[in-house]
C-alpha cells in the first residue's frame, strides 16, 4: 500500500481518526507521518538482559577474560556470558571489575542505595547447636547414601567452622 | 500430592476482589523482592541437596515471620504439570518455577502462600517474595514486603554485598532486588492510539512494560504490567514512589481517553463493546487470546457504566478461570487446545448468564 500523502513510499503508519463520529483511515509512510508530527516509534520493550549481554560481549578490561573462574562455584565469565546468570554470591567478587562497569551501563549505577543489611551472626552456643544439627544431618545423609545432600551439608559445616 | 486450592487463603489471589482503588483500571499492584541465602550456590547452579536444604531453612525462618507463619507450603516438585500450571495462572509462581513443559519440577521448587504475602523458593533466586494488593496500592504492597523481608533476614542469613546490595542470580535484579509492578487495563489509550506515546514515555522514565503474565508474555486484552526497570542506585521508597507517580499519570491519561471516546465516538464504542459482550455471551468456542480481548471490551463497558449488573470482581475471576489449567481442573481432565475452546465458551456463557446484565 502506498502512502496517501506522497504516493511514492510504502505506507507503514495506519492512522484511524474519528471526526464527528465518522471514522477515516489514513495510511502514511514514515517520512510523511513524521512531517505531520505523528508519533511513529512505538519502541519495543527492551529486554534489560539483552543490553547487558551485549555489553558483556565487550569486556572492559582485557584481564577480565573468559577464563576468569569463581573459586566457589566454578562458574567462568564465559558461562556467565552464555547464560546471563551468575552462579553464586562469590561470583560478584570474582568478576567484580567487569561487573561494576556493566552494572553502571545496565542499571545506571553500581552502588546500592537501598536498605542496608547485616546478616545474623551465628555465634557461641547458637553456632555450636547449628554445627551439631548439621553434623547429625550429614551422618543421616551418608547412611541414606544421599551424597548430594551430604556434600552440601559438608560445605555448610566448613563455612561455619 | 494432590493440590487443594481451597486450602489457600483467598485462593492465593488477594488482588482478585477488585476492592482496591481504581480497580476497574488497575487489576493489581505487586512488590517482589529477590533474595538469596548466604552459603549456597544460586538455585540454577545448586545441587539438588542444596536446594532441599535451602527449602528447609526458608521454612524454618518463615515460621517466625508474622505474615508467613500460617502460610501453606506447596511443593512444586511433587506436583503434576497441570497443578503447577494452576499456580502459574494465579500468578503465584513464575513460568520459570512452574516449568510447564517439564514432567517434574526440580527438587526443592516450592511456594509458601500466606494471606498477604507469598514466597517462591528455588526460582532463579532462592527467594522471591511477592505481595499482591487489589487495585492501585504500591505503598501497601511495599510496606508488607519490607516487613516480611526484615523479619526473614533477621534469622536467615542473606547474600549481601556492601557495594552491590542484595545479590541475585541475574545482575538486572541486584541491589534492592525490588520489582514493583502494576497491572493496568488501558483500552482507552489503545483505541485513541495514544498508547505508543505513553509506552515510549514510560521507557524514558526508567520504567518498562510486559503482558498479563509478566516476563516473556505478550500484551493481550490491553493489559499492561508496568514496572521499574532498574534495581540498583536508588532506594526502595524512591523506586516505589516513582512508579506510583508515573502510573497515577497513566491512569488519568486513560480516564481522559475514555471521556474522549464517549464524547467523540459514543455510539461506535457502545456498539463495539456490546458486540464483545454478545460474542462472550453466546459463542460456542473461544480461543484464549480471543477471550482476553473480548473480556477487555466488556471490562471497558463496565468501567464506562454501559453495562449494569456485572462486577469487576467477576471479570477478574473470568481472566483466571478461563485459562487452560483452570478449565482442565473444572472438567476433571487435561484438555487439548480445541477442547479448551469449547470449555472456555461454556464457562464464560454460564458466568455471564448468571450475572444477568442489562443495557
Amino acid at each position: 500500500m502506498l502512502c496517501d500523502h506522497c504516493r511514492e513510499r510504502d505506507a507503514v503508519v495506519h492512522l484511524t481518526q474519528i471526526v464527528e463520529n465518522a471514522v477515516t483511515q489514513l495510511h502514511l509512510c514514515e517520512k510523511c507521518a513524521a512531517a505531520k508530527g505523528i508519533e511513529t516509534t512505538i519502541a519495543m520493550p527492551k529486554h534489560p538482559l539483552g543490553d547487558f549481554l551485549h555489553a558483556a560481549q565487550y569486556p572492559v578490561s582485557p584481564a577480565a577474560g573468559d577464563q576468569t573462574r569463581c573459586a566457589y562455584c566454578e562458574t567462568t565469565l564465559r558461562d556467565f556470558r552464555a547464560s546471563g546468570r551468575l552462579g553464586c554470591a562469590h561470583c560478584y567478587t570474582a568478576f567484580e571489575g567487569a561487573l561494576r562497569e556493566l552494572l553502571r551501563r545496565v542499571q545506571g549505577g553500581a552502588k546500592h542505595a537501598g536498605r542496608e543489611y547485616t546478616a545474623p551472626v551465628v555465634a557461641g552456643t547458637e553456632r555450636e547447636t547449628a554445627l551439631a544439627t548439621l553434623r547429625s544431618q550429614l551422618q543421616q545423609a551418608v547412611v541414606a547414601e544421599e551424597f548430594e545432600t551430604a556434600a552440601a551439608l559438608r560445605d555448610q559445616i566448613r563455612a561455619l567452622e | 500430592m494432590t493440590l487443594d486450592l481451597s486450602l489457600l487463603p483467598d485462593g492465593g489471589m488477594p488482588w482478585i476482589t477488585a476492592s482496591g482503588a481504581h480497580a476497574d483500571i488497575v487489576l493489581s499492584s505487586r512488590v517482589r523482592l529477590a533474595r538469596n541465602v548466604a552459603g549456597f550456590a544460586f538455585s540454577p547452579r545448586a545441587r539438588d541437596g542444596e536446594r532441599l536444604l535451602v527449602l528447609q531453612q526458608v521454612r524454618e525462618a518463615a515460621s517466625h515471620v508474622d505474615l508467613l507463619s500460617q502460610a501453606v507450603l506447596l511443593r512444586l516438585d511433587e506436583m503434576t504439570a497441570n497443578e503447577r500450571r494452576l499456580l502459574y495462572e494465579r500468578h503465584l509462581v513464575s513460568r520459570e518455577l512452574a516449568e510447564l513443559d517439564a514432567p517434574t519440577a526440580r527438587s526443592g521448587s516450592a511456594v509458601l502462600v500466606g494471606e498477604e504475602a507469598a514466597l517462591m523458593v528455588n526460582e532463579e533466586d532462592h527467594l522471591r517474595l511477592q505481595v499482591f494488593r487489589s487495585g492501585f496500592d504500591i505503598g501497601g504492597a511495599w510496606e508488607r514486603a519490607g516487613r516480611v523481608d526484615r523479619e526473614l533476614g533477621a534469622t536467615l542469613p542473606l547474600a549481601y554485598h556492601r557495594e552491590f546490595g542484595f545479590l541475585t542470580s541475574c545482575p538486572t535484579n541486584v541491589g534492592t532486588g525490588l520489582r514493583a509492578s502494576v497491572l493496568v487495563h488501558l483500552p482507552g489509550l489503545v483505541l485513541t492510539q495514544e498508547i505508543g506515546k505513553v509506552l515510549t514515555g514510560l521507557q524514558q522514565m526508567g520504567l518498562t512494560y510486559r503482558g498479563l503474565y509478566g516476563e516473556g508474555s505478550e500484551v493481550v486484552g490491553n493489559f499492561f504490567q508496568i514496572s521499574n526497570q532498574t534495581t540498583l542506585g536508588r532506594g526502595e521508597d524512591e523506586l516505589c514512589d516513582h512508579l506510583e507517580r508515573v502510573v497515577s499519570h497513566v491512569i488519568s491519561r486513560e480516564e481522559e481517553a475514555r471521556r474522549v471516546l464517549i464524547r467523540d465516538a459514543g455510539y461506535i464504542i457502545e456498539d463495539k463493546l456490546w458486540r464483545a459482550y454478545g460474542t462472550l455471551r453466546y459463542a460456542r468456542s473461544l480461543g484464549v487470546d480471543e477471550a482476553m480481548n473480548l473480556l477487555s471490551g466488556v471490562r471497558l463497558a463496565v468501567g464506562l457504566k454501559l453495562v449494569a449488573g456485572l462486577s469487576v470482581y467477576t471479570l477478574n475471576k473470568l481472566l483466571v478461570y478461563s485459562q487452560l489449567g483452570h478449565l482442565s481442573l473444572a472438567e476433571g481432565r487435561p484438555l487439548t487446545e480445541s477442547e479448551a475452546g469449547l470449555a472456555r465458551a461454556r464457562h464464560v456463557r454460564g458466568v455471564l448468564a448468571g450475572e444477568g446484565s442489562s443495557a
